[in-house]
């Protein structure tokens, strides 16, 4: 039988077509502008809620509905206004151990959220939001772990009485003076055992041994280095209360951060790009403060300034690092003065602990570094680098022996305190990060963007639609159908995949629209010449699909080729256009061969005909 | 529509006398004037911004001056209300400082101040990087095509076709050289995306020449692919027009971010049309293409000839 399908083809087709369209119904229903606080650690009490809620209603701003659940508040309202508005308000009421979150509830009822259909996910230039690319500086990473080896070498040494003359870092060795040869043996040997890391060489001063970072040690380091800017990023984007946001890892030491919904770009800025770490050091006490203003500073001692612009000493060794820091809370001790408490990991606790035991009484300093670009000018030419600023933010006294957790007190107020707690939870950054790309797209222009893209949409929809119809008549109108479910298709894969959708996606589904009724046009134009060589209808459907297959096959490749090619190349937006392009090429081979075939066959099939309405 | 009876390849060299001028003509304006690179691939800061009145531009520039930002570029985006602002790499200021600073200067002393619509910032490595990715995307597809097209066709025939394409490509480049439009990312996967579907249209009558080949006999090569470029005109015709029509949907309502994104498709698929009709036949024959390309050659028996 000619032009016949079997049923099993049939219902498949049917299926495939009816759970496009389940899948593609979440895009119909809008998002809420919403509002979403929870607690840091904790879970909301009713109590807290129902506050919150009558915080809001007393604004008068109109309030869609409230939703207490799981320890959570979520409040939808009617605009991003009113959105930002209730934001604001609420940050300020419930201060800084709560998250106030913006965020974009969507409205998809449950039988639909149920069988996991969702809405196609917006990209920023449909959304608004902010897109950092950052780049980790590994190279300083390896620099800090250079100066680490370099103090624990000094202690190591001291500790196991092998005299030296010098440890220093010299042209990317660290060079190890000895004071007598014969202690070579005995450095070698502990070198093997405690710093594996390590690199030995052995120059011909028979005194002097050169240390440098092995490779593999070094690799590992610039991994965590990423890994570790990674962690706290996503801490630190937390804390700026962002609902759904995005970081990734690109490439070997660049970071992406993406913020959906965020308006206020240049506290995201402030957050992300400031690039900072933190010490710990022991305060020098013996030493004269102004011996080192006037600037001689005495051996062993670095001359800080506190917040408060007081000089004060410092010993150059570091104890601990903002790396080893794992918690921090804001509280009071049990004087009721402000305190932030302290918890470390395994190195920091075990180098705390060492370090208390002989320094009971005795001042400790947080020492706050960030890193700010910097351009000077340098015999005539522009010279770009970065300049390092040091404070002394907090100043304690060390109470007692302790090494996994502590107390830091000697802070001002209980402002303070959570500020302190705040950074030192949300992480110092174990390299500096610089922002190499930003992309910000204001949430005005998003829905503008959406709005122009549905209008082209249909408007360039309706335009083929009618063209079809009055130049290919029956076969027109069945072309038309193909399309309607082709775009249905695309919009139900773009949702179940959670594809990114940007605006030049929207033009490639533009794209897809004109030319998917290539492969229909090939297929009618190939069965009118049939027709015109004077065959017979039937003979000259079945021909028609049958000559043109190979045509759409090789004309439809090339397109895909150059999808992928984008699409592996792309980035951003030009990716979104990439897999729109992909998906729809793929769906209109589907359509235009089986899904055209499947309605001639129910029209023509089996049927003597005279003419083709074609 | 009855099958037209033009006689595309004797009159080849009209077509190819005008393909040459224009391809000469972008050519000359690429090696002169060069693309205006957006600051995707230069590096540079852009901010776009909406007033509720046309914007006085001239009053943004002094603004601009007077802080320090003498290079800024200052051009309305679309409407008189939306101001596009270009800054080039600036030495050791972060991006995060810059568009704050040069938003809070353009606002300062103003009575309603101006909504952000976008920033872009993109550092001088990550630019670098992102030509260099436009190129090889732009190379791996090339080669990926020249490699199918010659597999499933004759070389000839491929040549043919990235010549056609090639010129496509020539003359939209062409086009915006001369008129200094911007060339970002976007414009560059329309670039791409005109690639794929010049050589769909190539392909599709480089199908039919070659169904001939073998079907027509005792036709000259030259008539035998002139029945074929009338036979699939409609067809040919008729797909551009669909995708035209979408195209100039686009073009007017899609908005000024993807305006030269769908002027580089509008133009592309005209020209692409153009070139399958026009260049991409008379290339293929001009490199010698025959029916006996095609034919799968038979097997020389003379080397076992003299065993027993």
């Amino acid at each position: 039988m000619q032009n016949h399908y079997s049923l099993w083809k049939n219902i498949s087709i049917i299926l495939v077509f009816l759970i496009s369209i389940i899948y593609s119904l979440p895009n119909l229903y809008g998002d809420d502008p919403s509002v979403q606080v929870s607690h840091i650690v904790n879970k909301l009490t009713q109590a807290q809620a129902s506050d919150i809620e009558s915080t809001i209603k007393n604004t008068g701003t109109p309030l869609k509905t409230f939703q207490f659940k799981d320890g959570r508040v979520l409040a939808r309202l009617t605009n991003t206004d009113d959105q930002m508005k209730i934001a604001d308000l609420l940050r300020d009421k419930m201060g800084n151990n709560y998250t106030v979150a913006l965020n974009l509830a969507p409205t998809t009822p449950s039988w639909l959220q149920a069988i996991g259909a969702q809405a196609m996910y917006l990209g920023l230039d449909l959304r608004g939001g902010v897109h950092f690319l950052l780049e980790v500086d590994i190279d300083a990473a390896v620099k800090q772990a250079e100066e680490r080896y370099n103090d624990d070498l000094r202690l190591a040494l001291r500790e196991a009485k092998i005299h030296y003359q010098n440890v220093s870092k010299d042209n990317g060795f660290i060079k190890v003076i000895l004071k007598d040869t014969n202690d070579k043996a005995e450095l070698l040997a502990l070198l093997g055992k405690d710093f594996r890391g390590l690199t030995v060489t052995e120059p011909e001063a028979a005194e002097q041994v050169w240390l440098k970072i092995s490779e593999a040690d070094s690799r590992e380091i610039k991994k965590s280095a990423v890994a570790q800017n990674m962690t706290t990023l996503r801490n630190r984007v937390n804390e700026l209360g962002v609902a759904e946001p995005v970081i990734q890892q690109q490439g070997v030491n660049r970071i992406m951060v993406q913020l959906p919904g965020v308006q206020d770009t240049s506290r995201a800025k402030e957050i992300l790009g400031t690039t900072a770490t933190l010490e710990y050091r022991l305060v020098d006490t013996e030493h004269d403060v102004q011996q080192a203003v006037s600037g001689h500073p005495p051996i062993g001692s670095r001359l800080y300034y506190e917040k408060n612009g007081n000089p004060i000493l410092l010993d150059k060794r570091i104890i601990i690092t903002g790396d080893q820091i794992v918690d921090s809370a804001s509280s009071s001790d049990d004087d009721g003065r402000p305190s932030v408490s302290i918890s470390l990991n395994g190195i920091g606790a075990s180098k705390m602990g060492k370090l208390t035991q002989v320094s009971i009484g005795k001042p400790m300093a947080v020492v706050f570094i960030e890193y700010k670009n910097e351009t000077r000018i340098v015999n005539g030419e522009k010279v770009r680098h970065k300049e390092k600023v040091e404070k002394v933010i907090s100043v304690a006294t060390i109470q007692g022996v302790f090494s996994k957790r502590f107390q830091t007190t000697g802070l001002d107020s209980p402002q303070e305190a959570r500020n302190l707690s705040l950074l030192l939870r949300a992480g110092a950054l174990a390299a500096p990060v610089d922002i190499v790309e930003e992309r910000t797209v204001g949430p005005s222009l998003g829905q503008d963007n959406i709005d122009k893209g549905m209008m082209s949409f249909l408007v360039g929809f309706a335009l083929v639609v009618f063209f079809m119809a009055v130049y290919y008549k029956v076969f027109g109108l069945i072309a038309n159908a193909a399309l309607a479910f082709n775009v249905v298709i695309v919009v139900a894969i773009l949702s179940m995949l959670q594809a990114t959708l940007t605006l030049p996606g929207i033009a490639g589904i533009i794209l897809t629209v004109g030319m998917s009724v290539d492969a229909n046009v090939l297929i009618f134009e190939r069965i009118k010449e049939e027709i015109n060589n004077g065959n017979t209808p039937q003979s000259s459907i079945f021909s028609g699909y049958d000559k043109a297959f190979a045509t759409i096959l090789d004309s439809h490749f090339t397109n895909l080729v150059v999808a992928v090619v984008l699409f592996a190349f792309g980035t951003g937006s030009v990716k979104g256009f990439a897999v729109t392009l992909i998906i729809g090429i793929l769906s209109s081979m589907f359509t235009a061969i089986t899904g055209t075939r499947m309605i001639i066959n129910w029209i023509y099939g089996n049927k003597h005909v005279e003419k083709l309405s074609i | 529509m009855k099958t037209t009876t033009i006689n595309f390849i004797g009159n080849r060299h009209i077509a190819l006398i005008f393909s040459g001028l224009l391809s000469f003509a972008s050519i000359i304006s690429l090696a002169t004037q060069g693309l205006h690179m957006g600051i995707d691939f230069t590096g540079g800061t852009l901010i776009e911004v909406g007033y509720q009145q046309p914007a006085d531009l001239n009053a943004l520039r002094l603004k601009l001056d007077t802080e320090g930002f003498e290079d800024a570029t200052v051009q309305n985006f679309g409407t008189a209300k939306d101001v596009l602002i270009r800054l080039k790499l600036q030495d050791g200021v972060s991006s995060a400082d810059l568009s704050t600073k040069v938003l809070d200067t353009i606002n300062k002393d103003v009575a309603q101040p101006a909504s952000l619509r976008r920033v872009e910032f993109v550092g001088p490595q990550v630019g670098d990087d992102l030509a260099e990715d436009g190129f090889l995307a732009l190379l791996y597809s090339s080669l990926a095509i020249l490699v199918y097209i010659a597999w499933r066709f004759e070389w000839k025939f491929s040549l043919g076709a990235i010549i056609a394409t090639f010129h496509d490509v020539i003359v939209t480049l062409g086009l915006f050289s001369i008129l200094g439009l911007e060339f970002d990312l976007t414009v560059l996967a329309a670039v791409l995306a005109l690639i794929g579907y010049s050589l769909n249209d190539t392909i599709v009558v480089y199908d039919r020449i070659r169904e001939n080949f073998r079907a027509l006999r005792d036709i000259s090569t030259e008539e035998i692919m002139n029945i074929s470029v009338n036979v699939t005109l409609s067809r040919t015709i008729m797909t551009s027009l669909t995708v035209l029509l979408v195209l100039v949907s686009l073009f007017f309502l899609g908005g000024q971010t993807i305006h030269n994104f769908s002027l580089v498709l509008l133009f592309g698929v005209f020209f692409g049309t153009y070139s399958s009709i026009f260049i991409a036949s008379p290339a293929a024959l001009m490199l010698g293409i025959s029916p006996a390309d095609l034919m799968i050659p038979v097997k020389d028996n003379s080397d076992i000839a003299h065993l027993p």
